[in-house]
């Protein structure tokens, strides 16, 4: 699985949160320039993985590599210089600055970043804010904006850098059909043209595998299954196809574990 | 017994962790610069929010504190035939004592609270991790200029407070009580020393400043990311920059008199 037009390369992480080992022994890369849709149950630790990638979690051992430079060794200066200038992320409660209006938000980092004047820093933010369709919204405040449109806002913001690298948590969590549908679009349509390396959190199967090259499906700490959506919905892996089918049981089951169902029925103690 | 001797040592063990996270964030935030760092326009607006807006319970409070003053100063000092002393008596109790104190405590209560939930509820809707994600360090840019507001706000308030007390005692004591203004006023200003009583509130004042906001950027930065969480830390900020407030006040008034 490795092979150097990985831009993403993860090498026997662990990580261990409080008493929980949430990876343990993790290897996977993700392929420059392509879609790699990340699933798996909820609590698995893939917000912990985009945040590892990012540089906001240290693994416990192991590597993150990016761009082959190993983000749990950069310094504080480091990181923040590749994360300005390399990557983009939009979070799962987008973050966007509620003080702020839409037009600022996304000019935030070109502010906080270039010496560009004014003019053309209002022409960047108008030709982001125009890529997801929300020049007209300019003027008003995230408390003013659907959710849909706050996640487009965000997304404007993650890109105003030009980002190599986006990441996305769960961009259609509580989304309406049509919304879902732009957001969709939006993400296939930025890495045809940018060429952006995209790593995308959800829970939508069916979306998820319109628009991604690769599936990666993480379960109980490790990659149980990475490849095209064909090849994983053909393959001989029960867990994969019952998460992909969404079968209520299967190698992952309903139950929590507990006793006897009877026997605890019978013993009538708490 | 033994699960209570456990978390009795859970409890010093996390006191002393959350200590030490307190100094690195004071660590990481007392200077300015770096990449993203706030600049000058941001901390005027900071002392906007948290000095000016609490210009209106300062001035109201320290009027009345005033007043209070001027009343029982009156009343004891009138069975010593000493009422001339009443003005010294006021400025003074005011300066080195009540305008740092009380200054730092609504200060607490009124900016120290809302600094804490403004930090806890931008960690918890990830705003600052978006911020850092941009490559943006949420210390240097969120918490460096708050910590410097607060510095340089409540030395400030203090001598408003005083100033506002002392003129609310010479309402008591001259318009309502008949003092003789001049009695009030004159030995007021001779027995008043810039250094020894300005100067020294001022100073305790700047300490309390920077004790108060630390506290509270600190439980907001270091809150749990729930409603929950942000609501236990205004209370912890509250409760604890207090509590500091007051046991600093006996320190810092003892190093400074130089009796104990
Ligand atoms: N700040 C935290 N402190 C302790 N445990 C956490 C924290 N954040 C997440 N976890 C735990 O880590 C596990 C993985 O979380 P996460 O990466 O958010 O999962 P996912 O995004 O796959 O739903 C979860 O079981 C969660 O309970
Ligand atoms: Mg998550």
């Amino acid at each position: 699985m490795s092979d150097s037009s990985a831009h993403v390369e993860v090498r026997d992480v662990r990580f261990r949160r409080g008493e929980r080992l949430i990876y343990d022994g993790l290897n996977v890369s993700f392929p420059r320039g392509r879609i790699t849709a990340i699933m798996g149950p909820s609590g698995t630790g893939k917000t912990t993985l985009l945040r590892m990638i990012g540089g906001q979690l240290k693994a416990d051992s192991g590597e993150v590599l990016v761009n082959g430079g190993d983000v749990g060794r950069m310094s504080r200066n480091e990181l923040l210089a590749l994360r300005r200038d390399k990557m983009g992320m939009l979070f799962q409660t987008s973050g966007l600055f509620t003080d702020l209006s839409v037009f600022e938000n996304v000019a935030f980092p070109l502010r906080v970043h270039t010496d560009l004047p004014e003019a053309m820093i209002r022409d960047l933010v108008l030709m982001k804010l125009e890529a997801v369709g929300l020049r007209g919204a300019r003027d008003l405040f995230p408390a003013e904006l659907s959710g849909g449109m706050v996640r487009r806002v965000a997304l404007a913001r993650s890109i105003a850098m030009d980002p190599e690298l986006i990441m996305y948590d769960e961009p259609f969590t509580g989304l309406d059909p049509i919304s879902m549908g732009m957001i969709l679009r939006l993400i296939k349509g930025l890495n045809e043209a940018l060429g952006l390396t995209s790593l995308l959190v959800s829970h939508d199967v069916e979306e998820s595998c319109q628009i991604a090259d690769f599936l990666c499906i993480v379960s109980g700490g490790k990659v149980i299954g990475f490849g095209t959506p064909d090849e994983l919905r053909n393959g001989d892996n029960a867990e994969v196809r019952q998460f992909l089918n969404g079968d209520p049981d299967g190698p992952v089951p309903f139950h929590y574990p507990a006793d006897d169902y009877r026997q605890d029925l019978l013993t009538g103690v708490k | 017994m033994v699960s209570q001797i456990r978390s009795l040592g859970r409890y010093g063990v996390e006191s002393i962790q959350s200590i030490g996270r307190a100094g690195m964030l004071f660590a990481q935030s007392v200077t300015w610069g770096g990449p993203g760092s706030a600049g000058f326009r941001d901390l005027i607006r900071q002392i906007y929010s948290v000095g000016v807006r609490s210009l209106s319970i300062i001035i109201v409070a320290g009027f009345f504190v005033g007043m209070v003053l001027a009343l029982q100063g009156y009343n004891i000092l009138v069975k010593f035939g000493s009422v001339s002393a009443l003005g010294t008596m006021v400025s003074l109790t005011l300066l080195r004592e009540l305008g740092p104190v009380m200054a730092a405590l609504l200060f607490a209560g009124r900016a120290g609270s809302a600094l804490t939930a403004e930090i806890g509820l931008m960690k918890a809707t990830e705003q600052l991790s978006a911020m850092e994600m941009m490559g943006v360090d949420p210390l240097k840019r969120v918490v460096t200029p708050r910590l410097w507001a607060g510095v340089i706000s409540v030395p400030v308030l203090a001598l408003l407070f005083s100033t506002v007390g002392i003129w609310g005692g010479a309402f008591v004591a001259v318009d309502l009580l008949g003092l003789y203004d001049g009695a009030y006023w004159s030995n007021m200003a001779n027995t008043v020393t810039f250094y020894e009583d300005v100067v020294k509130g001022l100073i305790k004042a700047s300490v309390f400043g920077l004790v108060v906001t630390w506290i509270a950027v600190y439980q907001g930065y270091d809150s749990a990311p729930t409603s929950e969480g942000i609501g236990k830390a205004t209370t912890q900020t509250v409760v604890i920059s207090s509590l500091a407030v007051l046991g600093l006040d006996f320190v810092l008034t003892a190093v400074m008199l130089g009796g104990v």
